[in-house]
Protein backbone atom coordinates (compact mmCIF):
# COMPACT_ATOMS: atom_id res chain seq x y z
CA UNK A 1 0.00 0.00 0.00
CA UNK A 2 1.48 2.93 -1.07
CA UNK A 3 0.50 6.50 1.06
CA UNK A 4 -2.14 8.57 -0.88
CA UNK A 5 -1.99 12.36 -0.72
CA UNK A 6 -4.95 14.02 -0.25
CA UNK A 7 -4.34 15.57 -3.74
CA UNK A 8 -4.18 12.61 -5.29
CA UNK A 9 -7.63 11.72 -3.97
CA UNK A 10 -9.64 15.05 -4.67
CA UNK A 11 -8.12 14.58 -8.33
CA UNK A 12 -9.64 11.17 -8.45
CA UNK A 13 -12.95 12.40 -7.33
CA UNK A 14 -12.58 15.32 -9.76
CA UNK A 15 -11.96 13.26 -12.54
CA UNK A 16 -14.76 10.82 -11.02
CA UNK A 17 -17.28 13.64 -10.94
CA UNK A 18 -16.66 14.79 -14.15
CA UNK A 19 -16.75 11.24 -16.14
CA UNK A 20 -20.29 11.19 -14.33
CA UNK A 21 -21.07 14.04 -15.49
CA UNK A 22 -20.26 13.29 -19.22
CA UNK A 23 -22.13 10.15 -18.81
CA UNK A 24 -25.48 11.47 -17.83
CA UNK A 25 -25.41 14.19 -21.01
CA UNK A 26 -24.23 11.28 -23.19
CA UNK A 27 -26.94 9.04 -21.84
CA UNK A 28 -29.37 11.82 -22.32
CA UNK A 29 -27.97 12.69 -25.86
CA UNK A 30 -28.43 8.87 -26.80
CA UNK A 31 -31.79 8.45 -25.37
CA UNK A 32 -33.11 11.00 -27.33
CA UNK A 33 -32.21 9.78 -30.90
CA UNK A 34 -32.82 5.68 -29.85
CA UNK A 35 -36.09 4.02 -28.14
CA UNK A 36 -34.95 0.47 -29.10
CA UNK A 37 -35.08 -2.55 -27.18
CA UNK A 38 -31.49 -2.47 -26.10
CA UNK A 39 -30.43 -0.11 -23.87
CA UNK A 40 -27.75 1.63 -26.17
CA UNK A 41 -26.76 4.68 -24.18
CA UNK A 42 -24.93 2.39 -21.81
CA UNK A 43 -23.43 0.18 -23.90
CA UNK A 44 -21.83 2.97 -25.96
CA UNK A 45 -21.10 5.02 -22.58
CA UNK A 46 -19.02 1.90 -21.52
CA UNK A 47 -17.78 0.82 -25.00
CA UNK A 48 -16.47 4.17 -25.66
CA UNK A 49 -15.00 4.58 -21.88
CA UNK A 50 -12.71 0.67 -22.43
CA UNK A 51 -11.59 2.27 -25.38
CA UNK A 52 -10.33 5.28 -23.37
CA UNK A 53 -8.74 3.02 -20.13
CA UNK A 54 -6.88 1.03 -22.84
CA UNK A 55 -5.45 3.71 -24.61
CA UNK A 56 -5.12 5.55 -21.39
CA UNK A 57 -3.28 2.61 -19.95
CA UNK A 58 -1.49 1.78 -23.50
CA UNK A 59 -0.17 5.63 -22.76
CA UNK A 60 1.47 4.42 -19.32
CA UNK A 61 3.03 1.51 -20.46
CA UNK A 62 4.63 2.84 -24.00
CA UNK A 63 4.27 6.97 -24.47
CA UNK A 64 6.09 7.52 -20.43
CA UNK A 65 2.47 8.68 -19.24
CA UNK A 66 2.74 9.75 -15.47
CA UNK A 67 1.25 7.21 -12.70
CA UNK A 68 -0.83 10.43 -11.55
CA UNK A 69 -2.32 11.29 -14.78
CA UNK A 70 -2.73 7.57 -15.39
CA UNK A 71 -4.88 7.30 -11.79
CA UNK A 72 -6.88 10.45 -12.09
CA UNK A 73 -7.79 9.52 -15.96
CA UNK A 74 -8.55 6.16 -15.69
CA UNK A 75 -9.32 5.16 -11.85
CA UNK A 76 -10.93 9.12 -11.71
CA UNK A 77 -12.75 9.95 -15.40
CA UNK A 78 -12.95 6.32 -16.92
CA UNK A 79 -14.60 4.55 -13.59
CA UNK A 80 -16.69 7.35 -13.59
CA UNK A 81 -17.61 7.89 -17.00
CA UNK A 82 -18.31 3.81 -17.37
CA UNK A 83 -21.07 2.01 -14.75
CA UNK A 84 -21.55 -1.44 -14.03
CA UNK A 85 -24.72 -1.39 -11.61
CA UNK A 86 -26.45 0.50 -15.16
CA UNK A 87 -26.09 -2.18 -17.61
CA UNK A 88 -26.64 -4.34 -14.89
CA UNK A 89 -30.15 -2.60 -13.65
CA UNK A 90 -31.42 -2.46 -17.44
CA UNK A 91 -30.27 -6.26 -18.20
CA UNK A 92 -32.65 -6.84 -14.95
CA UNK A 93 -35.32 -4.70 -16.46
CA UNK A 94 -34.76 -6.73 -19.86
CA UNK A 95 -35.11 -9.95 -18.20
CA UNK A 96 -38.37 -8.77 -16.53
CA UNK A 97 -39.65 -7.66 -19.83
CA UNK A 98 -39.07 -10.96 -20.67
CA UNK A 99 -36.67 -10.08 -23.23
CA UNK A 100 -34.22 -13.18 -22.62
CA UNK A 101 -32.14 -12.52 -25.53
CA UNK A 102 -31.67 -9.22 -25.31
CA UNK A 103 -30.84 -9.32 -21.88
CA UNK A 104 -28.40 -12.13 -22.90
CA UNK A 105 -26.54 -9.80 -25.61
CA UNK A 106 -26.63 -7.05 -23.28
CA UNK A 107 -24.76 -8.32 -20.76
CA UNK A 108 -22.55 -10.99 -22.62
CA UNK A 109 -22.29 -8.33 -25.81
CA UNK A 110 -21.19 -5.36 -23.81
CA UNK A 111 -18.41 -7.36 -21.56
CA UNK A 112 -16.79 -8.93 -25.02
CA UNK A 113 -17.37 -5.23 -26.60
CA UNK A 114 -15.53 -3.36 -24.00
CA UNK A 115 -13.11 -5.85 -23.84
CA UNK A 116 -12.30 -5.58 -27.21
CA UNK A 117 -12.15 -1.99 -27.19
CA UNK A 118 -9.49 -1.87 -23.79
CA UNK A 119 -7.30 -4.09 -26.19
CA UNK A 120 -7.83 -2.28 -28.80
CA UNK A 121 -6.82 1.15 -27.09
CA UNK A 122 -3.84 -1.05 -25.70
CA UNK A 123 -2.79 -2.15 -29.10
CA UNK A 124 -3.19 1.67 -30.99
CA UNK A 125 -0.39 2.71 -28.25
CA UNK A 126 1.65 -0.48 -28.55
CA UNK A 127 1.73 -0.20 -32.24
CA UNK A 128 2.44 3.63 -32.19
CA UNK A 129 4.57 3.00 -29.32
CA UNK A 130 8.54 2.45 -29.58
CA UNK B 1 -39.24 22.28 -16.65
CA UNK B 2 -39.51 21.59 -20.56
CA UNK B 3 -35.78 21.37 -20.80
CA UNK B 4 -34.61 17.41 -20.75
CA UNK B 5 -32.83 16.84 -17.41
CA UNK B 6 -29.36 16.40 -19.08
CA UNK B 7 -29.77 19.82 -20.37
CA UNK B 8 -30.28 21.22 -16.85
CA UNK B 9 -26.98 22.30 -15.74
CA UNK B 10 -27.86 22.05 -11.91
CA UNK B 11 -29.08 18.46 -12.63
CA UNK B 12 -25.58 17.85 -14.40
CA UNK B 13 -23.49 19.33 -11.24
CA UNK B 14 -25.79 17.06 -9.00
CA UNK B 15 -24.53 13.80 -11.17
CA UNK B 16 -21.10 15.46 -11.00
CA UNK B 17 -21.34 15.89 -7.33
CA UNK B 18 -22.44 12.25 -7.07
CA UNK B 19 -20.35 10.76 -9.02
CA UNK B 20 -16.85 12.53 -7.06
CA UNK B 21 -18.14 10.56 -4.19
CA UNK B 22 -18.89 7.36 -5.37
CA UNK B 23 -15.48 7.31 -7.24
CA UNK B 24 -13.88 8.01 -3.67
CA UNK B 25 -15.26 5.34 -2.70
CA UNK B 26 -14.49 3.30 -5.10
CA UNK B 27 -10.67 4.70 -5.01
CA UNK B 28 -10.88 3.89 -1.19
CA UNK B 29 -11.77 0.19 -1.41
CA UNK B 30 -8.98 -0.54 -4.31
CA UNK B 31 -6.30 0.69 -1.90
CA UNK B 32 -8.34 -1.49 0.82
CA UNK B 33 -9.43 -4.98 -0.77
CA UNK B 34 -5.86 -6.36 -2.86
CA UNK B 35 -5.56 -8.17 -5.36
CA UNK B 36 -6.44 -12.19 -4.52
CA UNK B 37 -3.99 -14.13 -6.76
CA UNK B 38 -4.79 -12.40 -9.81
CA UNK B 39 -8.20 -11.94 -8.93
CA UNK B 40 -9.10 -8.06 -9.42
CA UNK B 41 -11.34 -8.50 -5.66
CA UNK B 42 -11.76 -4.68 -5.14
CA UNK B 43 -13.55 -3.92 -8.65
CA UNK B 44 -15.62 -7.04 -8.33
CA UNK B 45 -16.46 -6.39 -4.88
CA UNK B 46 -17.64 -2.68 -5.65
CA UNK B 47 -19.45 -3.86 -8.92
CA UNK B 48 -21.23 -6.39 -7.21
CA UNK B 49 -22.37 -4.37 -4.28
CA UNK B 50 -23.35 -0.95 -6.23
CA UNK B 51 -25.50 -3.46 -8.75
CA UNK B 52 -27.41 -4.61 -5.29
CA UNK B 53 -27.75 -1.07 -4.31
CA UNK B 54 -28.86 0.57 -7.52
CA UNK B 55 -31.44 -2.09 -8.05
CA UNK B 56 -33.16 -1.44 -4.39
CA UNK B 57 -32.44 2.47 -4.79
CA UNK B 58 -34.63 2.48 -8.53
CA UNK B 59 -36.81 0.00 -7.53
CA UNK B 60 -37.91 1.81 -3.86
CA UNK B 61 -38.13 5.23 -6.06
CA UNK B 62 -40.16 3.21 -9.60
CA UNK B 63 -43.10 1.87 -6.70
CA UNK B 64 -43.61 5.56 -5.14
CA UNK B 65 -45.38 6.33 -8.24
CA UNK B 66 -45.18 9.27 -10.65
CA UNK B 67 -41.35 10.78 -9.68
CA UNK B 68 -41.91 14.01 -8.22
CA UNK B 69 -38.50 16.23 -8.07
CA UNK B 70 -37.25 15.50 -5.36
CA UNK B 71 -37.52 11.83 -6.00
CA UNK B 72 -35.86 12.72 -9.77
CA UNK B 73 -32.91 14.48 -7.68
CA UNK B 74 -32.37 11.65 -5.39
CA UNK B 75 -32.13 8.97 -8.54
CA UNK B 76 -29.85 11.73 -10.33
CA UNK B 77 -27.49 12.29 -7.30
CA UNK B 78 -27.75 8.53 -5.37
CA UNK B 79 -27.66 6.66 -8.48
CA UNK B 80 -26.70 7.92 -11.64
CA UNK B 81 -24.00 9.78 -9.35
CA UNK B 82 -22.57 7.95 -6.62
CA UNK B 83 -23.58 4.29 -7.64
CA UNK B 84 -22.80 4.90 -11.19
CA UNK B 85 -19.75 6.47 -9.80
CA UNK B 86 -18.94 3.99 -7.70
CA UNK B 87 -19.23 0.79 -9.69
CA UNK B 88 -17.08 0.65 -13.44
CA UNK B 89 -16.76 -1.30 -16.43
CA UNK B 90 -14.11 0.33 -17.91
CA UNK B 91 -11.95 -1.09 -15.05
CA UNK B 92 -13.57 -4.83 -15.28
CA UNK B 93 -12.86 -4.24 -19.42
CA UNK B 94 -9.11 -3.93 -19.11
CA UNK B 95 -8.17 -5.91 -15.87
CA UNK B 96 -9.78 -8.78 -18.01
CA UNK B 97 -7.24 -7.68 -20.85
CA UNK B 98 -4.43 -7.11 -18.75
CA UNK B 99 -4.94 -10.90 -17.19
CA UNK B 100 -5.59 -12.33 -21.13
CA UNK B 101 -2.11 -10.18 -22.11
CA UNK B 102 -0.46 -11.70 -19.07
CA UNK B 103 -1.11 -15.71 -20.67
CA UNK B 104 -4.16 -16.23 -17.88
CA UNK B 105 -7.03 -15.85 -20.41
CA UNK B 106 -9.23 -18.84 -18.91
CA UNK B 107 -8.86 -16.58 -15.21
CA UNK B 108 -10.11 -13.45 -17.41
CA UNK B 109 -12.86 -15.36 -18.81
CA UNK B 110 -14.17 -16.35 -14.93
CA UNK B 111 -13.66 -13.20 -13.86
CA UNK B 112 -15.80 -11.82 -16.69
CA UNK B 113 -18.49 -14.43 -16.54
CA UNK B 114 -18.77 -14.33 -12.79
CA UNK B 115 -19.12 -10.67 -12.37
CA UNK B 116 -21.95 -10.55 -14.96
CA UNK B 117 -23.69 -13.53 -13.36
CA UNK B 118 -23.19 -12.53 -9.70
CA UNK B 119 -24.10 -8.96 -10.87
CA UNK B 120 -27.04 -9.61 -12.57
CA UNK B 121 -28.14 -12.05 -9.54
CA UNK B 122 -27.07 -9.04 -6.91
CA UNK B 123 -29.36 -6.42 -9.10
CA UNK B 124 -32.36 -8.76 -8.84
CA UNK B 125 -32.12 -9.55 -5.54
CA UNK B 126 -31.34 -5.66 -4.63
CA UNK B 127 -34.76 -5.06 -6.79
CA UNK B 128 -36.91 -8.13 -5.21
CA UNK B 129 -35.90 -6.51 -1.58
CA UNK B 130 -37.15 -3.42 -2.39
CA UNK B 131 -40.40 -4.67 -4.36
CA UNK B 132 -41.13 -6.62 -1.13
CA UNK B 133 -40.55 -3.51 1.55
CA UNK B 134 -43.31 -1.69 -0.83
CA UNK B 135 -45.39 -4.20 -0.52
CA UNK B 136 -44.46 -4.54 3.70
CA UNK B 137 -45.35 -0.85 3.85
CA UNK B 138 -48.38 -0.87 1.63
CA UNK B 139 -50.17 -3.81 3.51
CA UNK B 140 -49.53 -1.70 6.89
CA UNK B 141 -51.34 0.98 5.22
CA UNK B 142 -55.14 -0.30 4.52
CA UNK B 143 -55.89 3.38 3.34
CA UNK B 144 -53.51 2.92 0.64
CA UNK B 145 -55.48 2.14 -2.69
CA UNK B 146 -52.77 -0.30 -3.20
CA UNK B 147 -53.57 -2.38 -0.51
CA UNK B 148 -56.46 -4.21 -1.83
CA UNK B 149 -55.07 -5.96 -4.90
CA UNK B 150 -51.58 -6.41 -2.57
CA UNK B 151 -53.36 -8.69 0.00
CA UNK B 152 -54.57 -11.16 -2.74
CA UNK B 153 -51.06 -12.39 -3.96
CA UNK B 154 -49.29 -12.81 -0.33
Amino acid sequence: MTAVSPALVLAVALGGGLGASARFVVDGLVRTRWSGVLPLATVLINVTGSLAIGLLGGAAAFHGLGPTWLVVSTTGFCGGYTTFSTAMVETVRLVQADEWRWAVLNAFGSLMLCVAAAAAGMGVMWVTGT
Amino acid sequence: MSRPAHRRWGLVALVGLGGAVGTTARFAVSHAVPAAGGWPAATFVVNLVGAFLLGVLLEALARRGPESRRAQRLRLTLGTGVLGGFTTFSSLAIEIERLVADGRAPLGAVYGVTSIVLGFACCLTGVVVAARQHRRRAARLPVDPDAADLSEDT
